[in-house]
């Protein structure tokens, strides 16, 4: 009979490997410094499962990695990716360039093709000629270097308003004057600060904390307005030059 | 000295037994030569990388099932998509020319994406379909190119790239792969295009538009080519193409890259605006018309949107 639901009818079990887990996350490169942020509220459905899950680790002195997407996968993919850079340390005796680490989460990406991690990758640092870096990747493993990038639940929130902000898209420089190319921290910081104060008003999936890291580039101007922001704390690993600072702040819990 | 030797020596009993255990080695573990360096490739003697594969009856349905966003916009993982790519044969070399548009289901994720992968300094290879297929095994083929000239003692012919590309891929069929790409150069024979995508299909030909976008392409494209255009005729061809492209398909737009094949290896021309194209043209450059594609040029004053300025007073 048509309609009812036989019980000798075929069941389809399907593999579900993959979550949601909310959150969105963010990088800026500068001129000599390179500002990597996301918020702290892990998510599956409706439900908070915790209000501090940090999604951007440093992963050496110049480069750091946020991960958005599915928690488990993105933990255990930054967990790999450490995992070959602590073998490269150990192989050539110094840190891996922030290019050469680009293209190795491409392959490491690549190499789960037909199985992706469910993650978006996006890597902020400091490039071997000093010059601050962006690099966005898709789930399998394309990239391409950038000056910013939102990604994760508010990337279409936070996106248009850093499109606007950082590139000045649809505006016009007054009569004489250009757009600068490159914003200093002091503007830089503000904006993120922003996107994410207002990503946490308009998203349910973005809250509870905000962790900011900043790369400085070896004798980065940034360096003097930096250390005089509350509660900022300096992580840098090595006596390469880069610095690597984090700025918590809170959002808003609701 | 004979620890020297034997770690170079490839028919010595240790070097042997090594050899037997990498073969018989799971395919994650890494090789004492790869420790550390082995970034991505590593040796291509091994072969082609390895994937992992989830462990299910069907492994592709698993893939289709979470990353398709034809069959289903609410799945998960979204691969980028939409573009307009063409790439002609003319008496100067070659054009190629795309758009820079990447879109995850009707978000805009990028619109500065560089479609054309500069295999090697003789060979351009564009991208459609996805961005990593294309991304990846592009960059893969550019390295099996440089192994043949150093085998060979010249460089790897057009056709021989592409059909390399294309048993690559062909290798991969019903896997769930999804690429549309061109490979462009300039070898023995001349300039040189092959047609190549995830189907195994590989085509030579002297024009030919990949993507979303390609039947406005092709609509420009195919009413303005001739063999003996100029290189500027051309050029203007090539950008006039993508200008169509972006202006007609949702899926494309954003920038034009605009690329030429010349004798001794490809050259980037520029990047265009497709906005600036539309009301200003390209600007100051060979075979630029001097004002903008769109039409509202042709139109000023003649139709009922754009009365003539005495009907407008009336």
């Amino acid at each position: 009979m048509p309609g009812m639901v036989s019980m000798t009818q075929p069941i389809q079990q399907s593999f579900n490997p993959y979550t949601e887990n909310g959150g969105t996350i963010l990088a800026i490169a500068g001129a000599d410094f390179t500002v990597i942020a996301g918020d702290t509220r892990q998510s599956e459905g409706y439900s908070i499962q915790t209000r501090y899950a940090p999604k951007v680790f440093r992963l050496t002195d110049k480069a750091v990695l946020a991960v958005n997407g599915f928690a488990a996968d993105g933990n255990m993919f930054v967990k790999k990716v450490r995992q070959r850079l602590e073998w490269y340390r150990h192989a050539h005796a110094k840190d891996m360039p922030i290019r050469a680490i680009a293209r190795l989460i491409q392959t490491m990406l690549y190499a789960r093709r037909f199985f992706p991690y469910y993650v978006y990758n996006i890597l902020g640092g400091i490039e071997e000629d000093g010059t601050g870096a962006v690099y966005s990747f898709d789930p399998v493993g394309s990239y391409e270097r950038e000056a910013c990038r939102a990604a994760g639940a508010a990337q279409s929130l936070v996106q248009p308003f850093l499109d606007n902000q950082i590139y000045f898209k649809n505006q016009t420089p007054a009569a004489g004057t250009a757009f600068p190319k490159h914003l200093p921290l002091s503007t830089v910081l503000p904006l993120v600060i922003d996107s994410f104060t207002s990503a946490t008003e308009r998203h349910i999936e973005v809250g509870d904390g905000l962790e900011i890291y900043v790369v400085l580039a070896r004798n980065s101007t940034a360096l003097a307005g930096l250390q005089s922001l509350r509660g900022v704390q300096e992580v840098t690993g090595t006596n390469d030059g880069e610095r690597v600072f984090v700025i918590r702040r809170d959002l808003k819990k609701d | 000295m004979n620890t020297f030797l034997e770690r170079y020596s490839s028919t010595n009993a240790v070097s042997q037994l090594k050899r037997a255990q990498r073969l018989a080695e799971e395919e994650d573990e890494f090789t004492d030569s790869a420790w550390g360096s082995q970034a991505g490739y590593g040796q291509l003697m091994n072969g082609p990388p390895s994937f992992t594969v989830p462990n299910v009856p069907d492994p592709s349905s698993f893939l289709r099932l979470h990353t398709d966003d034809h069959a289903d916009p609410n799945c998960r993982i979204k691969i980028q998509h939409g573009t307009t790519t063409l790439a002609f044969r003319f008496q100067g070399g070659v054009i190629v020319a795309v758009d820079s548009r990447a879109t995850a289901g009707s978000y805009i994720a990028s619109g500065t994406v560089k479609k054309v992968i500069e295999i090697n300094p003789y060979l351009l290879g564009t991208m459609a379909g996805g961005a990593a297929d294309c991304q990846y095994w592009e960059t893969y083929l550019g390295m099996h190119c440089r192994l043949h000239e150093l085998r060979n003692r010249e460089r790897i012919s057009v056709s021989a790239a592409s059909k390399y590309l294309s048993n690559l891929v062909y290798s991969y069929k019903g896997m769930g792969l999804s690429m549309g790409t061109m490979i462009c150069g300039w070898d023995k024979t001349g300039p040189a295009i092959f047609y190549v995508d995830s189907d195994g299909t590989r085509l030579k030909g002297d024009l030919f538009s990949v993507g979303s976008g390609s039947t406005f392409a092709y609509g420009v494209l195919d009413q303005g080519y001739r063999w003996d255009l100029t290189d500027a005729e051309a050029q203007e061809l090539g950008r006039r193409s993508i200008y169509a492209a972006g202006h007609r398909d949702a899926f494309s737009g954003n920038t034009c890259n605009l690329y030429h094949v010349k004798e001794n290896g490809w050259e980037f021309i520029a990047n265009y605006d497709i906005s600036k194209l539309h009301y200003d043209g390209p600007g100051d450059v060979a075979g630029s018309p001097g004002h903008g594609y769109g039409y509202g040029i042709r139109v000023q004053g003649r139709s009922s949107a754009n009365p003539p300025e005495a009907t407008a007073a009336a």
